[in-house]
């Protein structure tokens, strides 16, 4: 009784704290946490604008078994291990490049390499899909120089999940550039000029001062980097619509797809479920990783 | 010292070089875009390119704006993205204010909540925030377009985390010299806060005017549409009009780059502010 009583004098002397919570809280809770739960258990019925019927399992069984699902997720993967490793290479490179310029420059470069990313998916789409364009086309135009023919980039099973990825790989880096410079002028300076003594040369710095002391930072990127690949849309939705033949047909896309075109929406949910229990892992993995504090 | 060493080495040059290149590289598409813009109107496409339009002129981004909706559309993008922010702004600031600066029974339970859940895809709320939208009368309509907006966890972790640095000291001042509790948070908090408050009111404009898979989804009139849905419709309507959709691509994304421009530390900072773990 008197811990109940002593719990409500707690809760009182914190109204302020609730009343500023409030707000956010209330929006959050209908328009977010809401939604996320029901999310979980739409995945278990069959729901359909004459009624709703609940089906256990039936819809993760009816995706499982469906053959463009398993290709979307392989496509997916596909995305993400093409545009990870090949964009925080280059952002990597770059922020190395970067470096050793002054402040003035840094910011240029940095400033410069980030600007697309201020623009939306849309609008870089639909440069893109005038640069890939086949006759008139600039990427076929500049081939053209080295003597090879044009090519339907994405209208070809081949060449479409490479093209996307490299339109995303040209245009992208620009934040992590921005992080692992920041990581890079956290470490001191004394480390490089011990290693200057010992007569390192600036390769073997980088390899065994920067790098190592980098890792949390490179670990950070690669995982969001993952959760951000994996769901990829308004490329797909603007540039080639999953196809051709579903070779460039992504989980996002195929959820949709499945829900807004078809209007199927139990196992669209099914499928969103998949993708957030693959987000968890790999957020997981970073929150085990991460939190060790590095030590210099 | 080593950093001033570096910069008389020959492999300095070399190095700047391979920065220029890259950068006019990740540039080119846009210069592309403002290129094919500025290029006369055709109705066969140009060939080969020209790289500096001999007769640029504005008439591609004439045809583009006497297209019906293009101006409702600019407004309805502005408009949604404004509100967004400004909601934004007021109830996070208010809310990573109570998380930072004061201790109440659930408190950390919440916070915790908010971290986990910006680990959430936007994708896994779609199906069920179009039903509830439904169910509220809310589809096609400015409430469907703004509301899931405004819920989104990141705003009240990045005010947290912004507001956590101020001294509380300050706090306890002003409570002695008989500010309220309102008056602490619109007095000094808000003040304080500002340099936050700019970088999430910047990447949440951003974010929103760049938005495209929730309007898509939540409008279908060409009335309600924003400005990336209906470049997208316009580009499955005339695909072949480059002129015309690069105009289009370059009118939506000159607010954006005019912003980078003017705010450019703000940016880089909110890169490096949003990236910390709490």
């Amino acid at each position: 009784m008197t811990s109940l009583r002593h719990f409500g004098t707690r809760i009182i002397k914190a109204r302020w704290a609730y009343f500023f919570v409030a707000p956010h809280l209330v929006l959050y809770c209908v328009f977010f946490l809401l939604p996320v739960a029901w999310s979980m258990v739409l995945s278990l019925l069959d729901y359909q604008w004459w009624g709703v019927e609940f089906v256990g399992v039936a819809n993760y069984v009816r995706v499982f078994a469906d053959p463009v699902f398993w290709k979307a997720v392989v496509n997916t993967a596909y995305y993400t291990l093409g545009v990870v490793p090949l964009w925080l290479g280059k952002a990597l490179i770059i922020s190395a490049l970067i470096f050793p310029f002054r402040k003035p420059l840094q910011t240029f470069f940095k400033a410069a390499f980030y600007l697309p990313h201020v623009t939306s998916a849309v609008i870089l789409s639909m440069i893109w899909l005038w640069i890939y364009n086949p006759p008139f086309g600039l990427l076929n135009y500049l081939l053209a120089f080295l003597g090879v023919d044009p090519v339907a980039w994405l209208g070809n099973k081949l060449t479409a999940m490479p093209s996307l990825i490299l339109m995303q790989v040209v245009m992208g880096g620009g934040s992590s550039i921005v992080l692992i410079s920041a990581a890079m002028n956290g470490i001191p300076m004394y480390l490089y000029e011990a290693a200057e003594l010992d007569g390192a040369r600036p390769a073997q710095v980088f390899l065994r001062v920067t790098l190592p002391l980098l890792k949390p930072t490179l670990l950070y990127l690669v995982v969001t980097g993952t959760i951000n690949s994996f769901q990829v849309f308004t490329n797909i939705y603007l540039m080639t619509r999953g196809g051709p033949q579903f070779s460039t047909t992504t989980i996002v896309y195929m959820i949709y797809d499945t829900a807004f075109k078809q209007f199927q929406f139990g196992p669209a949910s099914a499928m969103a479920m998949v993708l957030f229990v693959i987000t968890a892992v790999f957020a997981l993995v970073q929150f085990r990783w991460l939190g060790q504090e590095v030590e210099y | 010292m080593l950093v001033e060493d570096k910069k008389t080495r020959p492999g300095h040059y070399l190095s700047f070089s391979l920065l220029l290149i890259a950068a006019v590289a990740s540039l080119l598409p846009l210069y592309w875009m403002l290129v094919t813009a500025l290029q006369q109107p055709t109705l066969t496409v140009t060939f080969p390119p020209e790289w500096f339009p001999a007769n640029p002129t504005f008439l591609n981004f004439g045809r583009f704006l006497e297209r019906p909706y293009v101006i409702r559309w600019t407004t309805n993008s502005l408009g949604i993205s404004l509100i967004i922010t400004g909601v934004q702004l007021f109830t996070c600031a208010m809310s990573g204010y109570a998380f930072a600066k004061k201790q109440f029974p659930g408190g950390s339970i919440l916070f915790y909540l908010y971290i986990a859940s910006m680990m959430v895809p936007a994708q896994v709320t779609l199906v069920p925030l179009f039903l509830i939208m439904s169910r509220l009368d809310f589809l096609d309509t400015y409430w469907g377009l703004v509301l899931p907006g405004i819920a989104g966890p990141f705003g009240v972790f990045l005010m947290k985390q912004f507001i956590s640095t101020l001294p509380t000291d300050l706090l306890e001042v002003a409570t002695i010299d008989g500010c309220g509790e309102w008056g602490v948070f619109t007095q000094i908090i808000l003040p304080l806060a500002k340099p936050g408050l700019a970088v999430l009111g910047i990447f949440t404009f951003m974010g929103q005017w760049n938005q495209f898979l929730w309007p898509l989804i939540i409008t279908n009139s060409s009335a309600m549409r924003t400005l990336p849905v209906g470049l997208a419709l316009l580009q499955e309507e005339l695909p072949m009009q480059y002129g015309l959709l690069m105009a289009g691509a370059t009118y939506a994304a000159i607010p954006m780059i005019m912003i980078f421009l003017m705010f450019q530390k703000y940016f880089l900072k909110g890169i490096t502010v949003g990236a910390l773990k709490g």
